[in-house]
C-alpha cells in the first residue's frame, strides 16, 4: 500500500517536471485547442494550459511575455511583429456564419445577398419580409417581424473578420463603421463572446447574428446561404469552407499575414478566417516545446478539428509552416 | 505591560482606519493616472460625446453614463415605495410570526449573488417583458426592474430596522391621543425614521449604480442613447466588464479608466450630497 503511494507520488513528480506550456488568446479556436491539448497530454505527458480570453488579451499577454504562446484571430502585420519581436503562424481555419432564428425557416433555407446582410447589420433593412430579402427567397413565407440583430459586445477576432467582409461588400459599411475588433454598431443587441451571441440568437425569435461555425453546429442554429465573391449562392457547409481555404496564398516571409475573406472560386464561402499563434522570438527553448505541440496537432489533430467544425490547414501549408519553424531554429 | 498593549492596540487600529483612507486616495490616483491619456485627448467632451467606435479610436462616454444613471433611477423609483411598504408592514402591521418569516426571506434575498439575478433576468424576466412591452425585452427598463429587485431587500431590511427603533412611548402617546394607525405611521413613525430611509436609499443607490453582472445580462449592450427605455443600452460597469480584456490600443484602455473614474466620482458625489446635505437638514429639523 505504502509502496504504491510512493510510486504514485514519484510518477506525479516526474509528470510535473515535464514541460508545461501556457497559452492565451482567441476564443474562436478554443474548443479545438482544448481538444488538442488533451490529446497531447495523453501522448506526451506535457500539459498545455490554454486560456480563452479573446484575441486582444492574447496579443497583450504574449507582448508582456506572461504566457508561452498567444493566439489571435486577427493576424498581426509583419511590421508589428518585428516591433513586438514575435513569430506568427496559422493553426487552423474556421468560418463565420450568419445564424438566424426565424420560427418555421430551416437551416440553409434562407438566402441573403452579401449586400443585404451588410444593410441588415447597418439597420437599413428592418423587417424580415423586406422586398430585398423576399425577392431572393420566392418560396419562403417571410414574417413581417422586426429583425433583431445580435453582435459581439466585447472586442473580438470574429468581429474583425466579419467586419472585414462587410467592409469589402458595402461601401457604406466601410465608410461609417469600418473594420475592427470592436465597433460602433449601428443597431442591435450585444453579447459577450461567441457564447453570448449564441444565447441571444437562441433567446430572441426573428434574430440574426454572426458566430463561429463550431458554435452554430453546437447550438443547432440555422445558417443563411450567402454569396461568393462573384455573387454565386453558396451554402455554409464544410465543403464550401474548404473550397475557400484552398485559395489562401500564404507567405512565410510575411509571417503568414493573410485575411481569408472573399476568396475567388465558385464554391468559396465568403467568410473563412485563419486563427494564428504568436511566439516570443527570444525564447527559443520554450518555443521548441510549443512548436512540438502544434507539430503534434498538425500530425494527429485534423480529425478532431473537423469534428468540431474547423478546417484543418492543407498539407502544403503545414509543411510551409514547418519550414518557417526550421528557418527560425525552433523546430 | 498593560500600557504597551494599549499603545500597540491604539496604533494598530489607527493604522487600519487610515488604511481605508490610503486605499481611497491610491484608487483615485491610479484611476486618474491611467485615464490621463484619454482625459488629455477628449477632455470633458468625453462626457457628452455619444459615439463609441474603438476601431476608429473615437471614445465618448455619454451612452454609458446615461445608461448607468437612468437604469439606477428606474430601479429607485420602483424599489423605494415597495421597500417602505414592506418595512411598514413588517414593523407595524404584521403578526410576529409572519413578520419573522417574511423578514427572514428578505434577508435571504439579500444574500443571492448578483449573477443569479442576471440569469433570472435574461432567461425568465426578459422574455416575459418582451411579451408585455414588445421589443426584445433587453434594455434600460429590464435592467431597472432587475436592479430594483436586487436592492429591495437591502432597503426593506434597513428601513424595517430603523422603524423598530421608534420609541414605543411616542407611538403609544399618539394612540393615546386618539390617532389612527395611519396617522401614527404618517406623523410619528415615518418622520422619526426619515434618516434611516434615506440611508437605505443611499446604500441601495451605491449598489445599483455599480452593479455589473446582473445588468450585463439584461442591458442589451449597445453603445447608443436609446429613444425609449425598452431599447438596448449600456452602462459604465457593463462597458468595463465587456471590453476590458480586449482593449488593445492605449487610448481604448485609457478611455475605460476614464469611465471608471467617472463612475467613482458619481458614486462619491451621490454619497457626499446625501451625507452632508440631506442628513444635516434632517438633524436641523429635529432640533
Amino acid at each position: 500500500m505504502l509502496k504504491k503511494t510512493v510510486a504514485a507520488l514519484a510518477v506525479g513528480v516526474i509528470a510535473s517536471s515535464a514541460a508545461n506550456i501556457s497559452g492565451a488568446g482567441a476564443s474562436f479556436p478554443a474548443p479545438v485547442y482544448f481538444d488538442w491539448a488533451y490529446m497531447y497530454q495523453k501522448e506526451s505527458g506535457n500539459k498545455v494550459n490554454y486560456q480563452s480570453i479573446g484575441s486582444g488579451g492574447g496579443i497583450k499577454q504574449i507582448s508582456a511575455r506572461t504566457v508561452n504562446f498567444g493566439a489571435s484571430d486577427k493576424p498581426l502585420k509583419p511590421r508589428k511583429l518585428d516591433k513586438k519581436r514575435l513569430y506568427q503562424f496559422p493553426a487552423v481555419i474556421g468560418s463565420i456564419v450568419a445564424a438566424y432564428n426565424i420560427p418555421g425557416i430551416k437551416d440553409g433555407a434562407l438566402k441573403i445577398e452579401n449586400r443585404d446582410l451588410a444593410d441588415i447589420f447597418l439597420g437599413k433593412i428592418k423587417h424580415w419580409d423586406d422586398k430585398r430579402i423576399a425577392e431572393d427567397n420566392p418560396g419562403l413565407k417571410l414574417p413581417h417581424k422586426e429583425i433583431v440583430v445580435c453582435h459581439r459586445a466585447d472586442g473580438s477576432g470574429t468581429t474583425f473578420n466579419f467586419s472585414y467582409f462587410l467592409s469589402h461588400i458595402s461601401e457604406e459599411w466601410a465608410d461609417n463603421v469600418g473594420i475592427g475588433k470592436a465597433l460602433d454598431w449601428p443597431t442591435g443587441l450585444g453579447g459577450k463572446g461567441n457564447e453570448g451571441v449564441s444565447s441571444l440568437i437562441a433567446q430572441n425569435p426573428y434574430s440574426i447574428g454572426y458566430v463561429e461555425y463550431a458554435y452554430k453546429k453546437k447550438n443547432g442554429f440555422s445558417a443563411a446561404v450567402l454569396q461568393t465573391k462573384s455573387g454565386k449562392w453558396v451554402e455554409a457547409t464544410e465543403k464550401n469552407f474548404k473550397a475557400a481555404a484552398k485559395y489562401a496564398k500564404w507567405s512565410p516571409k510575411e509571417h503568414f499575414y493573410q485575411i481569408l475573406a472573399l476568396q475567388p472560386g465558385d464554391n468559396s464561402y465568403p467568410i473563412v478566417a485563419a486563427t494564428f499563434i504568436l511566439l516570443p522570438r527570444e525564447k527559443s527553448e520554450m518555443n521548441k516545446e510549443v512548436v512540438k505541440f502544434f507539430d503534434f496537432a498538425f500530425n494527429k489533430g485534423d480529425e478532431d478539428a473537423r469534428k468540431l467544425g474547423y478546417i484543418p490547414l492543407p498539407t502544403e501549408t503545414k509543411s510551409m509552416i514547418r519550414d518557417y519553424w526550421r528557418e527560425h531554429g525552433i523546430y | 505591560m498593560n500600557r504597551t498593549m494599549d499603545i500597540l492596540f491604539h496604533n494598530i487600529t489607527r493604522f487600519f482606519a487610515l488604511f481605508v483612507l490610503i486605499v481611497l486616495i491610491a484608487l483615485f490616483f491610479v484611476l486618474f493616472s491611467e485615464a490621463k491619456p484619454a482625459i488629455d485627448a477628449f477632455g470633458l467632451q468625453f462626457v457628452t460625446n455619444s459615439k463609441w467606435a474603438p476601431n476608429m479610436d473615437i471614445f465618448g462616454g455619454y451612452p454609458a453614463i446615461y445608461g448607468s444613471i437612468v437604469s439606477t433611477v428606474i430601479a429607485m423609483i420602483i424599489a423605494t415605495p415597495v421597500a417602505v411598504g414592506i418595512a411598514i408592514f413588517l414593523s407595524e402591521l404584521a403578526p410576529p410570526w409572519l413578520a419573522a418569516t417574511v423578514g427572514m426571506a428578505i434577508e435571504l434575498l439579500a444574500a443571492i449573488p448578483s449573477i443569479i439575478y442576471g440569469m433570472w433576468g435574461l432567461f425568465y424576466l426578459a422574455p416575459l417583458l418582451r411579451d408585455i412591452w414588445g421589443g426584445n425585452g433587453l434594455g434600460l427598463a429590464t435592467a431597472g426592474v432587475v436592479l430594483s429587485i436586487m436592492i429591495l431587500p437591502f432597503m426593506a431590511a434597513i428601513t424595517r430596522d430603523a422603524m423598530k427603533t421608534t420609541p414605543s412611548i411616542l407611538k403609544e402617546s399618539a394612540y393615546g391621543m386618539g390617532a389612527t394607525r395611519w396617522e401614527v405611521l404618517k406623523d410619528v413613525v415615518i418622520p422619526y425614521v426619515k434618516s434611516g430611509i434615506i440611508g437605505s436609499i443611499i446604500l441601495a443607490l451605491g449598489r445599483a449604480i455599480g452593479e455589473t453582472m446582473a445588468v450585463t445580462f439584461v442591458m442589451g449592450n449597445a453603445h447608443k442613447i436609446p429613444n425609449s427605455i425598452f431599447k438596448p443600452a449600456t452602462s459604465i460597469p457593463v462597458t468595463l466588464a465587456n471590453e476590458f480584456t480586449e482593449a488593445d490600443t492605449d487610448l481604448y484602455y485609457s478611455s475605460l479608466f476614464y469611465l471608471a473614474l467617472i463612475l467613482l466620482i458619481i458614486s462619491f458625489t451621490v454619497i457626499a450630497i446625501a451625507k452632508f446635505w440631506f442628513l444635516r437638514n434632517l438633524q436641523e429639523q429635529k432640533i
